[in-house]
This record gives structure tokens, sequence and C-alpha cells, in this order.
């Protein structure tokens, strides 16, 4: 059965295009597209989605999906609802599980768990250094064959910068990014949230800026020493940017992500000891903040990644000191990034960083929406307003300082490879005609 | 009024407040003077003091306040109870929560623990120190003892020196001492001086203790943290005793009047000489025996009044 | 509207009154007057001039504060005023007179009593009160009364003294104000 969209704006990043159109989609492709009104009737199924917006689909770089090892905060099928009723058509996920995602037999694994759940396409991250150690590389090689898309230790840093070389040169014999989760643990310590006046207030071990600094100004300059590429992920201040751009301008291969609340919050929404904003790196200050969102303006951050990161309340209903790092996002990603355009940054630029932005990074091919282009497509209200809560989040996690406020923009359809993978409330959203 | 209210920090009271609570504990001094040093005012009351760090002071303090107001007191320390076997903070609120206490005296390591147990209990819960967050019922009794050396909190030059960064009697102290119109100088070993503590609090940071002491009305010495040493923070407890430690002569610069506290238990030698603290100025013992009105106060209004 | 029922001479002629007939009682040890703060406090001194003209010897004199021996509480919206007792003393030698302004439900005696023997072990206790307006809530009878009257209890019994600094010595009987509910108001 073929489809029709009509009526939706669309908004496709790759050639510029922002109108109201109709998209035929034949199979897994979309194989025509049309000014609104200007596609001929033809023995489709045809939705009409006046008033909503169609944009390739989303992809997010930076997810925890928690399998294998603690499917009771996340597993593959779980995490990837909560990335389809986000908008998210591609998922990447982290290898920090519990065992580490270290071998090609587990790539595989999460590789299968994602075709099985049967939502949206999860990529898989190989680790850069075996159980994560920063002690002995991963065998890139193999994990690269079963399909792994880049390698990354996050969840924790490359202390070893010996390592942190040696993975910036033997990654580019299999041309996988290195994602880098910059952060210099021993300035960190035990750091709780990030330091400064409410760090101070509350009395909790401040993690500094410069933590981060260090890793990232390291990296880079590994980096530019080996040629190897190097994506610097979530990064949270000011000066982190400023490497980041500096390191572009230098030719450096490098790219770099930041997260929803990073450029929504600051290190204000710790006060009151919500072990819901205790992520890492912490929120910062607003002119870190400030920096992030013109980073992502200028280029100098290439794409909005959520760092979904589900924990329970074994993790989370703890005092502050004692609960885990990170947060859930897939879901309130579109909406806070909507919040980038509200705030004036173009609308194009926003989508672009959600979608061709991370695309980029990884080396996938370029979203867009375009005849023979592979339809995947996120479809959203961005005036609706609606809440995370129980009944609408689909993660097994709460873990979101976000939880229960409003939120503006929300998704109405996702499609994945031509099908329908997540309709808002399972009321049907458009009238079917033949 | 703090009727019916939880004590989580020197942040929630405003200057009437802390008057109306030093003023009450002033009337209570006279109880522990008496050889009955009891009043019926909290008879059948249940107060725990749930206690996850070791200190023989504070607990005691409140203890006594609670039996001298005929409260029924229960002690839970972490060592010997379901804390050491693993129980989550959350079941062990849940479990004292059945039993019905009407106040629960909470000290704990990590800042935030009070207010993390006042929101899922029902009964009052006093913040006897949270980590390095707060220590309200000390900064009262500190600013009690203050007050009844000079009669007043306003104006006064208040000297806090020592490891203010790992301090939840600075902190508090701070906050309320500002409340009440003193003016808060600080000097510390800059590896100790917590970043923003300006911008967080009303106060001048001193380039060196003996700045800080030049015309003092109080100084208030911080205990020095043994395992300070560890994180690199300072080389040794003799180069402390030497650069930051106060001494006799040291003591010459404040007003002749000025008094020194201590939140205690004191280490003899490092951030005070011995003859110090045994000296004309030390009001020390003041502290310890305006700790248990301060707290007698504080549960009689908080446990006393009707139900709002 | 309120009623003065008793005006500076009827208070004067009212502690005559009660020292005689606190002088008339049998005595066990030399007298002490401890007023019950605040009310009873300026009484008590007046009193004390009383018994030192009737007898010839000045008794000692003390104050207690009883709102730590309450049976109530404190209201949700008040800060109770804990004073400070004085008993400059020795209460086992003694026989006691509590002296307070007005005797109603008898809770206030009830919380002095506990509290004076919380202070020592007084020979005897008597008790003497301006007003008694009746009314009671626990077995409680004055020893020297100056003035007996029935009042409801929505009424207010208010004892102005110059020391206090009101304008004349008086009783002076009203309605109730709306904020004095509940406990042993006067």
């Amino acid at each position: 059965m073929n489809l029709i969209i009509q009526n939706g704006r669309v908004l496709d990043p790759q050639s510029g295009r922002d109108e109201a159109a109709d998209l035929l989609i034949e199979g897994d492709r979309i194989r025509e597209v049309a000014p609104s009104g200007g596609m001929k009737l033809r023995d489709a199924e045809v939705i009409d989605v006046k008033g909503a917006w169609v944009t390739p689909g989303l992809i997010d770089l930076h997810v925890h999906l928690r399998e294998p090892g603690q499917e009771y905060k996340e597993d593959v099928a779980s995490g990837s609802r909560a990335a389809t009723a986000g908008g998210f058509t591609s998922i990447v996920a982290m290898p920090n599980t519990d065992p580490v995602i270290d071998n090609g037999e587990l790539v595989q694994f999460v590789i299968d768990r994602g075709k099985r759940a049967g939502l949206c396409r999860v990529l898989c991250c190989g680790a850069v250094s075996v159980g994560q150690k920063s002690e002995r590389l991963a065998p890139f090689g193999e994990m690269k064959r079963a399909g792994a898309v880049a390698v990354t230790d996050d969840g924790r840093p490359v202390t070893n910068p010996v390592m942190m070389r040696r993975a910036l040169e033997y990654s580019q014999d299999f041309d996988l990014p290195v994602l880098s989760h910059a952060e210099d643990a021993q300035l960190s310590g035990h750091g709780q949230m990030h330091e400064g006046v409410i760090s101070t207030q509350l009395g909790l071990q401040g993690v500094p800026g410069v933590a981060e600094d260090v890793a990232v100004a390291r990296d880079i300059l590994l980096a530019e020493h080996t040629g190897g590429r190097l994506h610097i992920q979530h990064v949270s201040t000011a000066r982190s940017v400023d490497l980041v751009r500096d390191a572009k301008a230098r030719g450096v291969r490098v790219t770099a992500e930041a997260t929803p609340h990073h450029f929504s919050l600051t290190h204000e929404a710790v006060m009151g000891y919500h072990t819901s904003t205790k992520v890492n790196p912490p929120l910062r200050e607003g002119k870190d903040r400030a920096a992030v969102i013109a980073g992502l303006s200028d280029g100098t951050i290439d794409a909005i990644a959520t760092d979904h990161a589900p924990h329970s309340s074994i993790e989370k209903d703890v005092a502050f000191a004692d609960a885990m790092n990170g947060m859930i996002g897939l879901q309130t990603a579109l909406p806070l990034a909507l919040n980038l355009w509200r705030a004036g940054m173009p609308l194009l630029k926003v989508i672009a960083l959600m979608t061709t932005g991370p695309a980029r990074v990884l080396g996938l091919s370029t979203p867009a929406i375009r005849e023979g282009a592979l339809a995947d497509l996120a479809i959203f209200d961005p005036a609706a307003t609606w809440q995370l809560d129980d009944e609408s989040n689909y993660s097994k996690s709460k873990n979101s300082p976000f939880w229960g406020r409003p939120l503006e923009g929300r998704v109405r359809a996702t499609i994945v490879g031509g099908k329908v993978v997540y309709q808002y409330d399972r009321k049907p959203v458009w009238s079917v005609q033949h | 009024m703090i009727g019916g209210q939880h004590l989580l920090g020197m942040q929630q009271l405003d200057s009437e407040q802390i008057n109306a609570i030093l003023s009450t504990a002033q009337g209570f001094l006279q109880v522990s003077r008496r050889t009955i040093k009891k009043v019926p005012s909290l008879r059948g009351r249940t107060i725990i003091t749930l206690f996850y760090e070791a200190s023989t002071r504070t607990r005691m303090s409140f203890e006594l306040a609670g039996k001298r107001l005929s409260a029924d007191t229960v002690n839970i320390s972490a060592s010997g109870s379901s804390v050491s076997k693993g129980e989550s903070l959350h079941d062990t609120v849940m479990t004292l929560n059945a039993m019905q206490p009407d106040a629960v005296i909470v000290r704990h390591p990590a800042s935030g623990a009070a207010a993390f147990i006042a929101n899922r209990i029902d009964a009052r819960v006093l913040n006897a120190g949270d980590g390095q967050h707060e220590h309200p019922s000390q900064a009262l009794l500190d600013m009690l003892t203050i007050r009844q050396r000079f009669g007043k909190l306003e104006g006064l030059k208040v000297a806090i020196v020592g490891d203010i960064a790992h301090s939840r009697v600075a902190r508090s102290n701070l906050i309320g001492l500002a409340k009440m119109g003193a003016q808060v100088r600080v000097a510390a070993p800059k590896t100790l001086l917590p970043r923003g503590l300006v911008e967080a609090y009303q106060c001048t940071i001193c380039p060196n203790v003996e700045a800080a002491l030049e015309g003092a009305d109080v100084v208030m010495a911080l205990r020095l943290q043994r395992e300070r040493m560890e994180g690199a923070f300072l080389p040794n407890l003799r180069e402390y005793a030497i650069e930051y430690g106060i001494s006799t002569a040291m003591l010459d610069r404040c007003n002749p009047d000025g008094i020194l506290m201590h939140p205690g238990p004191v280490n003899r030698g490092v951030e005070l000489s011995p003859e110090v603290v045994d000296g004309p100025r030390s009001v020390i013992l003041d502290q310890v025996e305006n700790g248990v009105a301060v707290r007698m106060a504080l549960l009689y209004l908080i446990l006393g009044g009707e139900p709002a | 509207m309120p009623r003065t029922v008793l005006d500076a001479k009827g208070i004067s002629e009212a502690l005559d009154a009660m020292a005689e007939a606190i002088a008339s009682r049998p005595q066990d040890g030399p007298w002490a007057v401890v007023g019950i703060r605040r009310g009873g406090e300026p009484l008590a001194h007046r009193l004390v001039k009383r018994l030192t003209e009737i007898t010839g010897k000045e008794p000692a004199v003390g104050t207690l504060d009883i709102t730590l021996y309450r049976d109530d509480g404190f209201g949700p919206h008040e800060w109770p005023q804990v004073g400070i007792t004085e008993i400059p003393f020795d209460l086992h030698a003694h026989t006691v007179v509590l002296v307070d302004d007005v005797l109603y439900t008898g809770r206030t005696v009830r919380a002095a009593l506990g509290a004076i023997l919380d202070y020592g072990r007084p020979r005897a206790v008597r008790l003497a009160v301006l007003v008694d307006r009746g009314l009671r809530e626990l077995p409680i009878r004055a020893d020297a009364v100056g003035l007996q009257i029935e009042t409801q209890p929505s009424e207010h019994v208010d004892v102005q003294l110059e020391v206090t600094g009101a304008a004349a010595d008086a009783v002076v009987v009203g309605e109730r104000r709306p904020q004095e509910q509940g406990g042993d108001k006067k």
C-alpha cells in the first residue's frame, strides 16, 4: 500500500525546502514530492496532516538503552518506543552496558534487538577500550564488521591519553569516529554538580568547568596530531565551545554535540536537590548555556543529542550525593529544540541539528525529503502543548526534570522506512481514503 | 512562627524568626540550671535522633533538650542499625514514619539529606547537619552566645576562620549573621575557599587571618577535619597551625571585648593554640550550654503549639 | 458595653481584704509571695506591701512563669513568650502565696502549682486572686479573693494597672475580642 502525506509543511534542511507539500511514499522510499494539491490521487492511503510539520526523521547520536544488563531501567525495545514517540527514526546506543559492548557479538546483539523491536533504526557504538577500562583497545575491526558506527567509552572518560591517541589512530583504519566523553576525572573528583555559587550554597562538591575544558583540549590536540576523527560529546562549557570552534578553524577533524538539557537549563535547576537534574557533565552557568546555543547556531556544534540516560528510583530516589548521573530525553528533545527556534534560531537550522548534523558526524547518508530518499519522517504539531507523565512516557524510567512540566511541540506520527511506527495517542490522526 | 515546620536551614528563617527563637532559648537556659531540669511542655511526644555520622555533642545536646521538655527520645545511629545492613535512606525513613514520631533530628553526610527525609515523612524534621550544607541549630546557638555578650548582632564584625569550603557551620552562620545585619569576613587557605562565596553570601574575604581578626568583635574558628590532609588541600597540620592557627597574640588584634568561638570539638594546637581555648576570650563552653537551650527552644516552638 | 467592676479605690480595698484573708490563715514558716507572670506580678508586689504592714514582717517575693507548664500549647500564629522565673529564696522554708489577677478556668493555677513544685517543696501554697470570675474547669479554689463576679464565657476580664501602662487602675468586663479564643485567657 502506498502512502500519501498531504498538506504538511515540509521542512528539509538538505535542500532548504520549506513549503506546504504532499509526499508519495512507495515501499520504504519517497517516490514524489509536490506542492500541496499538485499530486494526482491514486491508489494510496492518504494522510492529511494539515497544521503539522514534516521533517526527515530525527537522529539521536547519544542514547543509553541499558541492554544488556540493566533492563529494569530500559531495554532496546522500550528505548525505541520512546525514541519514535519523540520523532526519532535512528538512535545510536552507547556501549556502557553490563557487560560493556566491547566486541562484535554484543554489537550484533544490540542491533538484532533493535530489528526485533521493529520501530526505529537502532545503531550501536563499540567501546574504545576493553571493559571501558582505558587499558587495552577493543577490537574496532570486529565491531565495525558487526555494524558499529563509532567507538566511545562514554559514561566515563578515556583517562589514559595514550589510549586516546591509539584510538584516534587505529579508528582511521576502519573509518570510525571516536566519540569522546571529555572529562578529566581527577579534576571532577567526587563532584556532584557544576562548581559555582549554587554548589557552594547547596554544600555539594563541585565539578569545575575546567575538568571538561582540559579534556576537550587534550583530545583536540591528539586529533590534530593523529589526524583521527574526533567527536566531542555533550559539550557543556563556554570554553569547550571555543576550543572546538578554534580547532575547526584550524582544520582539525572534530565535531561536537550538545544536549537539550545543557541548552535549556542551568545549575540553578539543581536547587532543591532534585536528583533528576544530576547529569554528567553537570548543568552549567548561564554564560555556558548561552555559549552552547551560540555554538549550535554558528556550526561549531554539529548536532543535538539527548544523552538519554534512564535510571530507576533505586538510582534516583536517594540523597543527591548518592544519585547516579543522567536524565531521559528522547521524548523531550524536540519540544526543547523548538525553543531554540522560538528564541530566534532559523527553523531549518534547528531541524538540521537533529537530522543532517548527526548524520554527518557518523558519516551516514544524508537524510532528506526528496524523490528516492529513504522514507524516514517525523510529523509534529509545533504548537501542541503536552507534558511528559505516566500516560505519555514510553521509557521505563522517569528521571527527567521536565517531568510534568508543559512542553510545546508534540510528535503526531513517526515513519520509518515508509511504515508508521508511532502515532500520537493511538487515535487515528488522519482520515483514510482509497 | 515556625510551629509545625521543618527546620532544614537558616535559609528558611527571617530575622524576626531568628530573634524570637533566640529570645525563647534565653528563657530555656534557666530550666537547665534548676535541680529539676524538666518541664512538661512536650510530654508524651516522641523524638528520634537519626545520626548517620558520629557526633557526641550534637546528638547529646538534642537528646537532653528533648528529655528536658519531657519528650521521649530514641537515638538511632548508623552503626548497629539496619542502616549498616544496606537499607536505603528512603526505606529507613518510611520505617521510621510508620512508628509515628513527632520529630526526627537528622545528621547525615549527604548535603540535602534533611530535605530528602522531610519530603517523605510526616514528622517534623530538624537538620542537625547535612553534609556540607547547613547546621542551623549550631548557627542559632552561636548567635545566642554572641547576643548574650553584645546584646545585639547588628553591626558586629564577625570573622570566620578556617575550612569554609567543607563547613556547614560556616554556611549556616554566613546566612544567619547576614540576615541579622552582622558584618562577616572570612579567612581561609585558598584551597578551602569555595567558589562564588561572596556572590552566595554577604561577606568579605580577607587576604589572611590577621586581617580578618583586625577589630573583630567575634572570632569563629572552624574545625579542621583531618581528612582535608588527603585531598591535597593542605600540606600538613603543622603548617596549617603556623599559617592559619589562632594564637593569643593574634587575638590581640580583635576588639578588646572580642570573643572567641569554636563549634567543637577543638583540635588543640591546630586551629586554636591551647592557651586561647581556655583563655579569657573563649566562650566555647557557653556555646555548649546555649546549645541545649536553643534546641529546647526549637523543639518547643516546632512541636509545642496547637495544631494549625 | 464594657463595664467597670472595680475602680482604683476598689482595687486598693480588695488588696487590703486579700492581705487580711491571707494573714488570717494558719502560717507554717515565713510568707513568700509569688506572682504568676504576667498579670500576677505587679499585684504580688502590692500584696507584699500590705502583708508587711499587717504582719510587721516583709515577705520574700518572687515571680513564676508558667508558659512551659500550660496544658494547651500555644496558637499556630503565636510566638510563646518563655519568661524568667525568679524565686530568690529557699522554697522549702516558706509558705507560698501564689498571686494572679483573675481566676477563671483554674488551668493557669494548675500549671503554676506544677511549676512551683519543680523549683522546690514549699511548706504550703495559698492562692490569692484579685478577681474570681467563676466558670471553673478544674477543682481549684482561691484562699483570698478581692472580688467575686459572675461572667459569661464570651466575656473578657481586663485588669488594668497604672504600673503596666494603663491610664488608671481598674477592672473592666467586656466582650471577648475575636482573636482571643481557646486557652486559659482571662
